[in-house]
């Protein structure tokens, strides 16, 4: 089947949904890929590129045509009729708040998978472009901050003075958020996040930040994503950004609700107490912003100095690293929808994923799909569960049984010498305090030792040797040929034993 | 003083010589010396018992002494010098067949020896011979299974006949019986006959247990010769052999304990064997998908970390990446990694094995961790290497009570940042059991040869600079 890869109509995009490299996986699944002249031009892919990789550069009205077209954007209403019918959209389509356009799609009979309806699930974690890209724009977040903040993030003593570090607010620990820590305390800064969800405290903790956590009970989130909070969470929070805003020199808020208006955190009395150079990102700019004064694609001065930065094309600001990953997440849905490899798409509308991001099929609209537990929720501590079943199965025995095993073992040992000959008695005795010695001496043993332990012993077990040795001087040839063969098999072991061990014990240096 | 009075001096002597050697051998900085006790333990027994052959043989018994100790330690040593470390559970082995071997021919010379009159029989002695011949020839067909198995010249896979219990139970009965009649009328017929049973249930016990518990049998083989050799010490009169047997056997069995531990199971539930195949399908939970890495991603992640655990397995000594994985323990730590090994109880098919094959490598021993002192350490863990092991790693252990392998002590590498598993596809370990650590979010897999995989990395690695 035929792949288009169109250029990209909204103003100001540069990305484009397939790089030479994913052209290259996407042909060896099978596919044949045809991209718009000068689609990748502002991701810095030349067309040459992409016909080296294999791909066919042809005409706006080819790529369009074909069974299957890639975006980075979803068409307009009036693009739709450029796609043939039967054709399949792979696309972001925002398919809860694009009721009119799945309508379009569905009765020009062509199929939509939404890549921003990709379940939050581990399986689907490869093709889901709100992570990646997201990744990329919390980074880009703290690139513009820093391109705007009239200083370092970094704290330094130098010969002209002491440089404190900068302070940086990240609101909300999703995966832009996480990005945005990661790239601030790497540069330098001390950073503080929040996030309604307590469980994220650790992943911030391990990108270097500092989790602050609103002190207010909420229920967990279920499908991954954050949930509108309560009252009292949302008066609590709105103190800590009061705070925060005093302090800090840089805030990046990333908070996002799904299908909603982005929630205001930041109100314009925050950023009015804020320091003069101080600089705010609002990534949810889009969504009406979580900073009161946010301007959607501009940036801002406020009187005080504050300067608040509303970009909504974060990613396409990194072109090349956004493409390239976005079309990695397309290539990773293809693996899935293409289990044969021969570039023939085949639909499984019982997997939970493809029937998730497959919004429209068949003519009909297929939004929403039936909900999908995630398994990123916390489950209920199984770990409790185990150790109680492995102390029933598995009970260690009594003192009182052990006490009997131990009665039991020395009152046959003493009647089996009790009514042996005297010459037995004495082999036991011997037999019995060996055993004990040989315990003891080997209980000590370092592990690394083991092998060469037991290649020693089994040197020394053939002292059978010595048994065989003395049957020589039985006068009976029978005997003389048996003895002599035991001579010989324990004289391989001794010998061999001895040296191997020799050559173990050789090789064991210290560091 | 005579002749023998000298011999026994000489053979006390050589019991405490062993009983010093196996204590020496309990840490790195004693171990040759161990080592040497050992040596010298045995050649004064051995000079003590050649004088005594001397002063009573004929000269063709001197002549049959010289010849097959000559071969023995030619043999002996040119086996030594050329195994190659990976074949170690084998060679081990086969040694063990040998004493198992020399004590049943010692048992059947004590029957020839009473049957002819050049010494007093009774029941006693009856009794001895049995049980030495018993022992031995379980010894003997048991190892020769096991170095079988263990140099996969026969499938690992342990036999499933029906009732091998019954079998087992069946066989030790028929021993008994037949100790009674053997001791009221010691022939030839009655020791035929219990060394043909003890050469079957010796095949059968360990022909039923499968290769991830050879750590166990080699061991529990281990102790079967030092018993062997006690009971050739009961029918000669021996205390020199019967301390070795027992300093040998209890050697043996406590290895063999540490072992079983280990695995969280009881000695009984190893021998009985067929652990793997009960266990089955635990369910067909979905645990998601698993992530592949390539060899590139990786070097990359390690010259980013700041510490690493390298946990090997089987796979490392099937696949001889012994070399490779210590070339890459050099180049991580030169360029400042704390690099540290961690090494399960089980890990290989012998106690020790992953040790042996480290130090083969020349990696310092003092990095190498046992699984107690390194697991605390794990969550602390940059990045951890899973190389060649499966059930050791097995979150499902630790997490999941429905486990076959419930309760197992493991490396808890899943703690770590970050976990890259070595493995040649996505089947089950040797338990049969499927690992949720694949499907974690932190790790992911690198399929391919262990070896070829890590030449890969240390490769990409030259490429990084430091």
């Amino acid at each position: 089947m035929l792949i288009g890869v169109t250029r990209e109509t909204k103003p100001g995009e540069t990305r484009v949904a397939a790089t030479p490299a994913t052209v290259k996986q996407l042909t060896g699944l099978g596919y044949d890929v045809v991209i718009e002249g000068g689609a990748g031009e502002a991701s810095s892919f030349t067309d040459e590129a992409y016909a080296e990789a294999g791909a066919r550069i042809g005409t706006a009205a080819e790529a369009w045509g074909a069974d299957l077209v890639f975006r980075v954007n979803a068409p307009s209403i009036g693009e739709v009729e450029l796609l043939k019918s039967g054709a399949t959209l792979v696309a972001p389509l925002a398919p809860a708040q694009s009721g009119e356009l799945l309508d379009a799609l569905a009765a020009r009979k062509v199929d939509a998978f939404a890549m921003d309806a990709v379940p939050r699930i581990s399986r689907a974690q490869s093709m889901d472009i709100l992570s990646s890209q997201a990744n990329i724009a919390g980074y880009r977040a703290v690139v513009e901050a820093a391109h705007h903040f009239g200083r370092f993030f970094t704290g330094q003593v130098t010969a002209a003075g002491k440089v404190p570090p900068a302070k940086v607010l990240v609101a909300g620990a999703g995966v832009a958020g996480l990005a945005a820590i990661g790239a601030a305390s790497s540069l330098g800064a001390i950073v503080r996040a929040t996030d309604p969800r307590p469980e994220v405290a650790d992943q911030v903790k391990s990108l270097g930040g500092e989790y602050l956590k609103v002190e207010v009970e909420v229920e967990k989130s279920t499908d991954g994503y954050a949930k509108a909070t309560s009252e009292a969470y949302d008066q609590r929070a709105a103190e800590i950004y009061s705070e925060q805003a005093q302090d800090v020199d840089i805030i990046v808020t990333t908070a996002l609700i799904p299908g909603r208006p982005a929630p205001k955190l930041i109100t314009a009395a925050d950023v009015a107490s804020m320091k003069p150079g101080s600089v705010i990102v609002d990534m949810a700019a889009a969504m009406g912003g979580n900073v009161e004064g946010t301007v959607k694609d501009e940036v801002v001065t406020t009187p005080n100095g504050v300067t608040i930065i509303g970009y909504t094309d974060l990613p396409a600001r990194l072109p090349a690293q956004s493409s390239q990953l976005y079309g990695t997440n397309l290539v990773n849905l293809m693996k899935l929808v293409t289990p044969e490899k021969d570039g023939v798409l085949a639909l499984d509308l019982e997997d939970q994923v493809q029937r998730g991001l497959t919004v429209v099929h068949d003519g009909g609209v297929l939004w929403p799909p039936p909900p999908v537990q995630v398994s990123a929720a916390p489950a209920a501590a199984p770990a409790e569960v185990s150790t109680g079943s492995t102390t029933e199965t598995k009970k260690p025995l009594s003192s009182g049984a052990k006490l009997a095993l131990v009665g039991t073992g020395a009152l046959a040992l003493f009647l089996l010498n009790a009514v042996a000959p005297a010459e037995i008695t004495r082999h036991f005795t011997v037999l019995t305090l060996s055993v004990v010695i040989g315990f003891y001496v080997i209980g000590h043993v370092h592990h690394a030792l083991h092998t060469p332990l037991m290649s020693v012993t089994n040197a020394i077990s053939g002292i059978v040797v010595v048994g065989a040795l003395l049957q020589l001087t039985v006068a009976d040839n029978v005997v003389l040929v048996l003895a002599g063969i035991a001579t010989l098999l324990a004289s391989i072991n001794i010998f061999g034993g001895f040296a191997v061990t020799r050559r173990m014990l050789s090789m064991f240096r210290k560091a | 003083m005579d002749i023998f009075s000298i011999a026994g001096a000489a053979y006390l002597v050589a019991a405490l010589l062993f009983i010093l050697s196996l204590a020496g051998l309990s840490k790195h900085e004693t171990a040759s010396q161990g080592w040497l006790y050992g040596v010298a333990g045995m050649a004064l027994a051995l000079v003590a018992t050649v004088i005594q052959v001397a002063d009573a043989g004929t000269t063709t018994a001197v002549l049959v002494l010289v010849v097959a100790v000559a071969i023995g330690a030619v043999v002996g040593l040119w086996r030594a010098k050329v195994v190659e470390m990976t074949g170690m559970p084998e060679l081990i082995a086969l040694l063990h067949s040998f004493v198992g071997l020399a004590a049943v021919l010692i048992g059947w010379n004590g029957h020839l020896e009473a049957a002819a009159g050049h010494i007093h029989g009774g029941a006693i002695h009856s009794a001895e011979v049995f049980i030495g011949v018993f022992i031995g020839a379980v010894t003997f067909t048991g190892s020769i299974v096991a170095f079988l198995k263990l140099s996969a010249r026969i499938k690992s896979a342990p036999l499933m006949l029906p009732g091998k219990n019954l079998i087992n139970i069946g066989a030790l009965v028929v021993f008994a019986v037949l100790t009674v009649v053997y001791i009221i009328n010691p022939t030839l017929p009655l020791l035929i006959a219990v060394t043909v049973v003890a050469l079957a249930l010796g095949w059968h016990l360990v022909a039923s247990i499968g290769g991830g518990d050879m750590p166990v049998v080699v061991s529990m083989l281990n102790s079967y010769s030092g018993w062997a050799a006690a009971a050739s010490g009961f029918l000669l009169s021996n205390d020199l052999l019967i301390v070795t047997g027992a300093l040998v056997g209890s050697s043996g069995a406590y290895l063999s304990y540490i072992m079983c531990k280990a695995m969280n199971r009881s000695f009984i539930s190893v021998i009985a064997g067929g652990f793997g195949i009960e266990a089955g399908p635990s369910g067909d939970v979905d645990y998601g998908e698993h992530r592949e890495i390539n060899a590139e991603d990786t070097a990359e992640l390690l010259a980013g970390a700041s510490s690493v655990v390298i946990t090997p397995g089987y796979g490392m000594a099937v696949a001889q990446a012994q070399y490779p994985v210590a070339e890459l323990t050099r180049i991580l730590r030169d360029k400042g990694v704390d690099v540290r090994f961690g090494i399960h109880p089980v890990a290989g098919r012998l106690p020790g094995h992953m040790n042996v094959l480290l130090a083969e490598a020349k990696v310092p021993y003092d990095i190498v961790l046992e699984m107690d002192e390194i697991n605390d350490d794990l969550a602390e863990t940059d990045v951890v290497l899973v190389i060649g092991a499966n059930d050791t790693v097995n979150p499902a252990a630790a997490e999941d009570p429905g486990s076959p392998i419930a309760g197992m002590p493991v490396l808890r590498v899943w703690e770590a940042k970050n976990v890259v598993v070595f493995k040649r596809s996505m089947a089950a370990g040797y338990a049969g059991v499927q690992n949720p650590l694949f499907f974690r979010d932190n790790s992911q897999m690198l399929f391919g040869d262990a070896k070829a995989k890590v030449d890969e990395i240390v490769a990409a690695l030259a490429r990084v600079p430091a």
